[in-house]
């Protein structure tokens, strides 16, 4: 169906799964209880976790198939996020021309830059597109405020020419953003004993164009086009010898992935208006590098989940602070009760960082695949259990060197 | 002319002269052996022919086109293939994408955004992979990761993915490099099935005097980037020159 195998439909409809039923699988907790705080049911935060879903999608068609590490993807988001509030200012609040927009402007721009960096490779790529990134955000930030606000950042106002609607509504307030009507902060609440579900028009189109990108990476994937991009990662030599131009291939990747931030900033605006530069900074390109390799660089759903585990931890981790420590620990004898406290302290609220790169440690040294690979590794263990017996065909594929 | 005409190539790396002044003319359907000591130039040769290096001086010419200034893939798409001295495969990829790389290739040419097909819809090209692994003996093999391959197989892929793109001049190095007796004589016999009923010509560099005179029939002899001398394999085998240069060595 839709051109994919029967495994990819699966992993489709999983994912679909799991975005459509986002607002359950997030909220798990009953309201009022103890572990409340680590549901992430609720909309701007399963936003950020589709929308960070995309840009890591996007990220992962270059460098996990090419090998390309680029270093200022952040930079295609943050250009998407600019064009997108423009065309909110001057045409209209629908949402879908101003995503459109973005994802256009952000592949021409990833366009020039991919088409300077890729004339070098490995560790000069990666300098070359922080450098290009590191310039468009202070350039952002400076010379051209005109067009991004600077500072402030890029926001509507209540005299934007805007053609196709209104400047400001009747009540003399900024209009909101909307997909043909249906305005994107909508929301339908749910409550179910002491349960409640949100469930937010905005998210509810960001997880659409989450699941068109994730089948477009996935028929990527498996195309022609794809198993090229995995030629030049593997050897690019042979490669040109064989009659392909890797040029070409890598650049073409370098475009689709830039049109994914853009696509993914696109959405950002259109679920709040406003574009800032820092969208921009190097930490924000690094941030989605840490997402693939995390999830698993190269597999089709890796990168969400790097995505979707980063943006948990830095929105509920980081919220802990003492205080919540001290109730967990409350249990026991007053001097162990401060020790645990003061042991798991810097672990999180604002040492949510710290965790994080513990994690992503413990990930690069013992599963290279990211989390995909152990998922796999505990999917086989229990495959193994299961059936003692065809443990012997396994090894026979084993290489025996000549020579 | 031949199908391959090489005139005055010198090739200098700083100090070192890796090649002279070489002239070489390859018939058409033929098979035409390089041999020469370690350090003659041999492999210089050949990278000068696919367009890896550039010589200093003289000319290349592909079926009356000139080679020179283009680059590796557009020299591949006129129809020269080459089989490296340690073989260069995609070694993250399967042993069918391997082979299925070069259908692409020859298909679409240098670059297509070929992005919303499907690699296993292509039955056309399957077929045709399927094909030549039967007929390099790899079919069993054919989901298996080319890196966990022995050397032998590897060479053998390589072998294969050259000969999907059907091309008009194939480039051996030493394509019998560490490989069993047994092995070597499987590859004399596909090479000699090849040339035959393939019509594909071959130029083939090789240390191994059994394979060269299995397969050549004609071999250019060369010696500090200079050819030697250049004749059918029975005057080679006894021309004193060859015997002092080479062959004397090679044995002694
Ligand atoms: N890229 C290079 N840079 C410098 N010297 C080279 C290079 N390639 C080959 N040479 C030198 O040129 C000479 C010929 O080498 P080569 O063509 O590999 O010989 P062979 O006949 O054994 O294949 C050798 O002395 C080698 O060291
Ligand atoms: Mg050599």
């Amino acid at each position: 169906m839709l051109g994919l195998n029967k495994k990819d439909m699966n992993l489709l409809l999983l994912v679909a799964g799991l975005v459509i039923f986002a607002p359950f699988i997030l909220n798990p907790f009953p309201e009022g209880s103890e572990l409340a705080q680590f549901n992430a049911g609720y909309p701007d935060l399963m936003q950020r976790f589709v929308i960070f879903g995309i840009f890591a999608i996007g990220f992962n068609i270059l460098f996990g198939l090419t090998g390309y590490l680029s270093f200022g993807h952040a930079a295609f988001l943050g250009v998407g996020s600019y064009a997108g509030v423009w065309m909110m200012k001057l045409l209209t609040m629908n949402v879908v021309p101003a995503i459109m927009i973005s994802v256009v402007v952000a592949g021409l721009f990833s366009l020039l830059i991919g088409y300077i960096s890729l004339r070098r490779s490995g560790i000069y790529f990666s300098i070359l597109t922080l450098a290009f990134a590191q310039m468009s955000f202070a350039l952002a930030y400076s010379v051209l405020t005109p067009l991004t606000g600077g500072e402030t950042g890029l926001q509507l106002s209540l005299n934007d020419p805007r053609v196709l609607g209104i400047s400001a509504t009747e009540t003399g307030s900024i209009p909101v953003t909307h997909f043909f009507g249906l305005e994107m902060r909508d929301s339908f609440e749910l409550a179910l004993g002491s349960w409640l579900f949100t469930f937010n028009a905005g998210y509810y189109l960001c997880a659409a164009v989450m699941l068109i990108a994730f089948y477009l990476s996935i028929r990527i994937f498996r195309s022609p086009f794809g198993m090229m991009l995995r030629a030049v990662k593997s050897n690019q030599q042979r490669m040109k010898y064989t009659g392909l131009n890797p040029k070409p291939y890598t650049l073409a990747a370098f475009v689709i992935s830039g049109m994914y931030a853009g696509l993914a900033g696109g959405l950002m605006v259109s679920m709040d208006p406003l574009a800032g530069a820092e969208r921009m900074f190097w930490t924000a390109s690094g941030e989605v590098v840490l997402m693939a390799i995390l999830g698993g660089a190269g597999t089709l759903i890796g990168p969400v989940l790097g995505a979707g585990l980063i943006k948990y931890m830095e929105n509920i981790l980081s919220k802990i602070n003492s205080t919540i420590l001290h109730e967990w620990f409350a249990f026991m004898p007053d001097g162990i009760e401060d020790v645990m406290v003061t042991l798991v302290y810097p672990f999180i609220g604002k040492g949510w960082h710290l965790t994080l790169g513990i994690m992503f440690m413990l990930v690069v040294i013992f599963l290279p695949g990211g989390l995909v690979e152990g998922g796999q590794r505990i999917a086989r263990l229990f495959r193994r259990r299961g059936a003692k017996t065809d443990d012997s065909g396994a090894e026979q594929s084993q290489n025996t060197p000549a020579e | 002319m031949g199908i391959l005409e090489v005139k005055g190539v010198g090739k200098r790396f700083g100090g070192l002269q890796a090649l002279g002044d070489v002239n070489l003319s390859v018939q058409e359907n033929s098979v035409h052996a390089i041999i020469g000591p370690n350090g003659a130039g041999k492999s210089t040769l050949l990278n000068v022919l696919v367009g890896k290096l550039i010589p200093d001086t003289g000319s290349v010419m592909f079926e009356g086109q000139s080679v020179l200034g283009r680059s590796p893939h557009e020299i591949n798409q006129m129809g020269i293939s080459r089989v490296f001295q340690t073989p260069e495969i995609f070694g993250d990829l399967t042993v069918m994408e391997n082979i299925m790389i070069p259908c692409f290739a020859k298909r679409d040419g240098s670059y297509r955004l070929h992005a919303f097909e499907t690699v296993l819809h292509e039955k056309e090209l399957v077929a045709q992979a399927e094909q030549i692994l039967i007929d390099v003996n790899m079919i069993d093999k054919r989901e298996m990761h080319a890196a966990s391959m022995s050397r032998g197989d590897k060479r053998r892929l390589e072998m294969a993915m050259c000969l999907v793109q059907e091309p008009k001049l194939l480039l051996l190095d030493e394509p019998t490099a560490g490989m069993a007796r047994a092995d070597t004589n499987n590859t004399i016999d596909l090479l000699k099935e090849i040339n035959e009923k393939r019509d594909i010509t071959m130029c083939i560099i090789e240390h191994d005097m059994h394979v060269v005179f299995s397969l050549a029939e004609r071999i250019t002899v060369l010696a500090q980037g200079t050819p030697l001398v250049e004749d059918i394999p029975e005057k080679i085998k006894g021309h004193p020159k060859v015997q002092e240069a080479y062959l004397g060595q090679a044995h002694g």
